[in-house]
């Protein structure tokens, strides 16, 4: 673990993405603490959190067995009389306050118990381990990945992701057959987190063209998995807004026209929304604050501001420059109609969507498409099937069931159904000339009937 | 063409898929002077197949049609020659992503069985990672060799033909994940274990049966392995449907038919009331659920060397 990294915090399954930074404090579970001490040490170390916020790597083996072996085998005689711990809410808190050690509190509290030793074994091991995530402060720091991210934000913020569930992500990036060396179209707008995965997968290698709504991409997601900068270099991002024209083929014309519009309105409206996602805000902050001095003391400091406010225009023509060259670069990439896939994960309706940016995908390449709902899926598929140019396409959600595995108590935890989202999937294929009257005739023997398609995949055991 | 670079055109030498109508497809291999057999009449490679971009409507003898799809490790775990039971593509997904698998991983496997998982994970880890697979049964360590040459793939895999439960993958401290598919994993968790880098890595497990499961969790726990996580995917995978549901009659239609004399202030109610039941039906788009779905595959058991 280095300064500067982006790291991950665990504690039990409850997880947060944070960066190593010296003097820091970090709130994590109604704790708070530095991250100090855990530089320097390796990713997956466990720390205890001591008085004062610091952390101290935990020791292996350290964990106290209670030596009362002794252990009743049902509770006929167990009556819940609220008596039973014989340790006050105040007596926990000043232990608590003196800085005892959590074990040391869990002891105390087991021998307080007048019903432990008559509890079976299994329920004085639950017991012990439900005051242990109480009192016992660990905390492991993982190196963060797309398991763990995507894990993190389906608990922690699901509605920012659109309950993609993190097993759904896992049948994306397979489905859509992610992979270095291939050129990628994204449209997602799951915080980043698709992004990430999809770049995770990729490894550097190949480009990728995020397709972005409004202003400008976020990649709020994308920035927790720590790449490397040159993860960044062939990753392209290209406005929706402007997907029909590059369709049309009049894009080309639209970069010329806007450097005298912008000059005209003093250009800062459309470029500063973009500068937001991509930059720091305080430099948009700064840049903000200049032109308002330029307005209202430009006269008095007239030659400095001058020169400043020419360097300024300088340094603005060459972002613009900058930008422009990479909106061109995109549009390049995307008119050459060879992506070798596509992946959708949005809060919007897919069809559209689907319909128009296929036409960036090249023959024989597999699609995704994820959409919390069915039933947009249902009306993607069928405008899909009119269209023609896919095959293969299919319908499908996902079931996850975790489950607890100890000597004589295995048995499923619980059930993840419904929430988890759905996919639509398939495969690209020529779409030809002059194939309506093709497809009215042949189309019947393509689309088997349903007693077909029915066929359970083989399966055998 | 390779299983983990994709080409535009069709060439000599090349695996393709031959993609009949749902869910009917199989793989060729193209060669120059072949025939390739469909049920729509024949496909000659010379002029049918090479040459031809991949994604093309190709017409048979009969007339029918078909289309050449390009491999990918999904389509080739529906098309493969079964010589054992094998992992299907949404159990493999799972255990891509949580065994934190990218390009550059090391990765070690075993059995390699019919090489449906291998595929997936070359894929997955090229072009500077590597598996090593361990396969106990000669015959089939042999043709996974094979296959993989065909594959355009063996660059990025090592096939050893040992028992991994006595010799282990014949590596130590270098895998960045160990996945074992075999009927007994409690026994080569310790070889997985070094066969795993010191720093740590990912293990994952598949088993059909609980107490495989069972044994399996305390081996690790035995081993120092943490966050150990069993858990279990389902596909669900649904038929786009138009659906027509008919209308009861209730014998509304007369009571208003009679009262029509009577009230003639809503007529377009009635009206429309009318169509409705002339047409008898509601129609409707429905995700249909499949007749018969798979119920259980196997337990997937990960954990952490930390």
């Amino acid at each position: 673990i280095r300064e500067g990294d982006c790291a991950v915090l665990k504690r039990d399954e409850v997880f947060k993405a944070v960066s190593v930074l010296r003097r820091r404090k970090i709130i994590f579970e109604k704790q708070w603490f530095y991250l100090d001490n855990a530089i320097g040490h390796i990713y997956g170390t466990t720390f205890e959190v001591t008085s004062g916020g610091n952390l101290q790597p935990k020791q292996e083996g350290e964990e106290t067995t209670t030596e009362a072996k002794e252990a009743g085998t049902d509770n006929r005689n167990i009556v819940d009389d609220g008596k039973s711990q014989k340790l006050t809410h105040d007596d926990i808190k000043a232990l608590k306050d003196k800085g005892i050690k959590g074990q040391e509190i869990v002891q105390q509290l087991i021998e307080n118990s007048t019903t432990f030793r008559d509890k079976t074994e299994f329920a004085q091991d639950k017991y012990i381990k439900k005051k242990r995530k109480k009192y016992e402060a660990i905390i492991t720091i993982v190196k963060p990945s797309t398991r763990i991210l995507s894990t993190m934000y389906y608990a922690r913020e699901p509605g920012k992701i659109n309950h993609l569930r993190y097993d759904t992500l896992a049948q994306m990036l397979t489905l859509g057959n992610i992979h270095a060396g291939t050129k990628m179209i994204v449209m997602e707008t799951c915080a980043g987190l698709v992004l990430g995965a999809v770049m995770e997968r990729m490894g550097g290698y190949g480009s990728i063209i995020q397709m972005y709504p409004g202003g400008g991409p976020v990649r709020a997601a994308t920035s927790c998995f720590g790449f490397p900068k040159a993860f960044f270099e062939n990753l392209h991002e290209f406005p929706l807004s402007k997907v029909q024209s590059v369709l049309c083929g009049t894009f080309s014309a639209e970069p010329e026209e806007m450097p005298l519009l912008e000059e005209e309105s003093n250009g800062l409206s459309e470029e500063k929304q973009q500068e937001t996602e991509e930059e720091p805000a305080a430099e948009t902050a700064m840049e903000e604050q200049d032109t308002m001095d330029i307005s209202a003391e430009g006269v008095e400091l007239k030659d400095s501001k001058e020169k400043e406010n020419k360097e300024n225009v300088r340094e603005k023509q060459m972002k613009q420059w900058e930008r422009r060259k990479k909106l061109k670069e995109a549009a390049a990439l995307l008119r050459e109609k060879n992506a070798d896939g596509l992946i959708v994960a949005s809060k919007f309706h897919p069809t559209p969507l689907l319909l128009s940016l296929l036409e960036f995908v090249a023959p024989s390449r597999p699609f995704v498409v994820y959409c919390q709902y069915k039933e947009p899926l249902l009306d993607c598929y069928t405008k899909l099937r009119e269209r023609g140019g896919v095959i293969n396409l299919k319908l499908s959600e996902s079931w996850l069931r975790n489950y607890q595995v100890l000597p004589d108590r295995s048995h499923p935890k619980l059930t993840m159904s419904g929430g988890g989202g759905y996919l639509l999937s398939g495969t690209t294929v020529l779409l030809e000339q002059g194939r309506a009257e093709g497809s009215s005739s042949q189309a019947p023997k393509l689309e088997e009937p349903s007693s077909k398609r029915c066929k359970l995949q083989e399966f055998p055991c | 063409m390779s299983f983990v670079e994709y080409g535009d055109t069709i060439k000599d030498g090349d695996t393709a898929i031959v993609f009949l109508g749902h869910e009917s497809m199989f793989p060729v291999k193209v060669q120059h002077g072949t025939v390739t057999q469909t049920k729509y009449g024949v496909i000659r490679h010379s002029t049918d197949l090479i040459g031809k971009k991949y994604g093309s409507k190709v017409t048979c003898s009969k007339g029918g049609w078909v289309f050449i799809l390009h491999p990918t490790p999904e389509l080739w775990t529906m098309n493969l020659p079964h010589r054992t039971q094998i992992l299907y593509s949404t159990d493999i997904s799972i255990i891509t992503m949580m065994l934190e698998l990218k390009p550059g991983s090391i990765v070690c496997e075993s059995g390699t069985g019919s090489g449906s998982l291998s595929h997936a994970l070359i894929r997955t880890v090229a072009p500077t990672g590597h598996l090593y697979t361990v396969e106990f049964h000669q015959q089939r360590a042999e043709k996974a060799r094979e296959e993989f040459r065909e594959h355009g793939v063996e660059h990025l895999v090592t096939v050893t033909n040992q028992d991994v439960c006595k010799n282990g993958f014949g590596v130590s401290n270098i895998a960045d994940a160990v996945f074992l598919d075999i009927p007994s994993p409690w026994e080569a968790i310790g070889h997985a274990k070094s066969a795993l880098k010191a720093e740590g890595g990912r293990i994952c497990s598949f088993s059909p049966c609980i107490e495989q499961v069972q044994r399996t969790c305390l081996a690790m726990e035995e081993y120092g392995f943490t966050e150990i996580n069993t858990l279990e995917i389902l596909l669900r995978v649904y038929n786009v449907r138009t659906i027509s549901l008919q209308i009861p009659d209730l014998g509304k239609a007369a009571e208003d038919n009679s009262s029509t004399g009577f009230d003639s202030s809503s007529p377009s109610h009635q009206d429309s009331l009318c169509a409705n039941l002339q047409q008898g039906t509601v129609q409707f788009k429905s995700g249909v659920p499949l007749r018969e779905v798979v119920g259980h595959t196997g337990y997937l058991t990960f954990a952490t060397k930390s």
